[in-house]
């Protein structure tokens, strides 16, 4: 469970809420309103003030890469620094069968691991990046993004591959423009969205709406 | 010692070569006449004023002033260090990672030249101290600018990577081991070219002057040779020092890559 007290990102108000244990929330608003910000702050890879706490534990009060490892952020476009997609997988807690299982489940061939990154399809590094991102079974996911790149066929994959991290008590935050997308998925929506815009207004601010779209 | 002494018109006939320059830019539309007259007028100048305070801080043979010089020399390389980043850091932090590097190294370099082999009396005797510390710190610079600047060029076209790797839990120095180890071989490969090149391709400039000045050649090549083993010994340090000191300029105590450090491409 991720909860979320006061943090203050560029302009926004600050903002608070708890995603809790096999919840999605999605992240929505207009390009530039600070949502990848967001995103990277929960991972701790922007300076922000403001409380972030998984399972109890408090993100300044937890060395940085352990902290990454409960908040693991897969950016919209995910670097690589190794030749093949094997050596760039965390050596921590993987499993060959768990690894195997997760490719397939993404349309991947096996072989896939071992090939040069640069001769795969943007798709193909996209899945293989949420692999990474998800073999060492991180609590918390921050999405950004994670199918902007793929057809619809292996973006119901990736959807899949996503609600069962959800059954298995995993946390996500979605950034997508997809709306159907967040519709299928998403149990919670924070709303970052200008206020109060005034002709001739200087700033635009943002207010977070939190808003349960699921209701049971 | 014997040597032919050069008089003002030896070096205006030296000087008449610029022309060369001056035609090529003017031949390919360089633009660059203003440069090159401008370059020629303060080499001169500042080659001529530096004669003057050499001659002049040698006859004191004080401590006190060798160390002065040094000190301006050391500054003004660690200027000239940040002045060839493409990308600068915010503030003063470069300035003093440059001139801090260059400090240590130089003065670690010199004094093992100086105190450990050559033991000139009394040991702070500028005509030893100072040439010294001039190569080494020019070595230095080149291989510290190279280095910071290669760093923090790659760190930010490699910031997806970089950054996927933090995002997987990797400390600050692994998540950039790559970029770091780019920037060291960058910084090193001047002086391991001049190594190889130097005595067949190149006669250096510290032997060139000696043999010029009445020295025999055996001499001169045994100080080329110390010099050599000295400024690569002082470039890999201050190699390596600059390179670690670039990645936590960039980097900070949460393991963030933190490029906002830097200031926007000047164009």
């Amino acid at each position: 469970m991720l909860r979320v007290e006061k943090l203050k990102i560029a302009n926004l108000p600050s903002l608070s809420f708890e995603v809790g244990d096999g919840e999605c929330m999605a992240i929505e608003g207009p390009s530039g309103i600070g949502k990848t910000r967001l995103a990277r702050a929960l991972a701790d890879l922007e300076p922000t003030n403001g409380h972030i706490f998984v399972n109890g534990a408090e993100r300044m009060e937890t060395a940085a890469p352990e902290w990454r490892r409960l908040v693991r952020y897969l950016s919209s476009e995910p670097g690589w620094w190794t030749d093949t997609a094997r050596e760039a997988l965390p050596s921590e807690g993987r499993s060959e069968g768990a690894i195997l299982r997760l490719l397939e489940s993404l349309n991947l061939e096996p072989q896939m691991l071992d090939k040069p990154i640069s001769v795969l399809s943007t798709g193909e590094r996209q899945r293989l990046a949420l692999v990474r991102a998800l073999i060492d079974a991180p609590p918390v996911l921050v999405l950004d993004e994670p199918t902007s790149a793929l057809d619809p066929r292996n973006t119901a994959l990736v959807e899949e591959v996503l609600r069962y991290q959800l059954i298995n008590g995993r946390s996500i935050l979605l950034i997508s423009h997809d709306h159907d997308q967040v519709a299928r998925l998403a149990d919670l929506r924070l709303q970052l969205a200008p206020v109060g815009e005034k002709p001739g207004a200087a700033q635009h601010g943002a207010e977070p709406v939190l808003t349960d779209i699921k209701t049971c | 010692m014997t040597y032919v002494p050069l008089d003002i018109t030896d070096l205006m006939l030296a000087a008449s070569l610029i022309l060369i320059n001056g035609a090529v830019s003017w031949a390919f539309a360089l633009g660059l006449e203003r440069t090159l007259l401008i370059n020629s007028v303060r080499m001169t100048l500042q080659l001529a004023m530096i004669g003057f305070v050499l001659k002049w801080i040698f006859a004191q043979t004080s401590p006190v002033w060798t160390a002065g010089l040094a000190t301006i020399m050391i500054l003004v390389a660690g200027y000239e260090i940040v002045s060839r980043l493409s990308r600068r850091p915010k503030g003063f932090a470069a300035y003093l990672l440059g001139s801090g590097t260059l400090l240590l190294v130089g003065t670690l370099g010199t004094g093992f030249a100086v105190l450990g082999i050559i033991g000139p009396d009394p040991w702070y005797q500028p005509r030893y101290v100072l040439p010294i510390l001039g190569m080494v710190l020019g070595n230095a610079m080149t291989g510290i600018a190279l280095t910071t600047s290669t760093l923090l060029e790659s760190a930010n076209r490699d910031r997806a990577a970089i950054e996927a790797r933090l995002s997987l839990g990797a400390n600050r120095f692994s998540a950039i081991s790559e970029t770091l180890r780019l920037a060291l071989r960058t910084g090193l490969m001047p002086i391991l070219n001049a190594m190889a090149a130097s005595g067949i391709v190149a006669l250096p400039g510290m032997m060139t002057g000696q043999i010029l000045a009445g020295l025999d050649p055996i001499e001169a090549t045994k100080y080329q040779i110390m010099i050599m083993f000295l400024i690569a010994g002082a470039t890999a340090l201050g190699v390596v020092i600059a390179g670690y000191g670039s990645v936590m300029l960039i980097t900070d105590s949460r393991h963030r890559l933190r490029l906002d450090r830097l200031l926007p491409t000047s164009a």
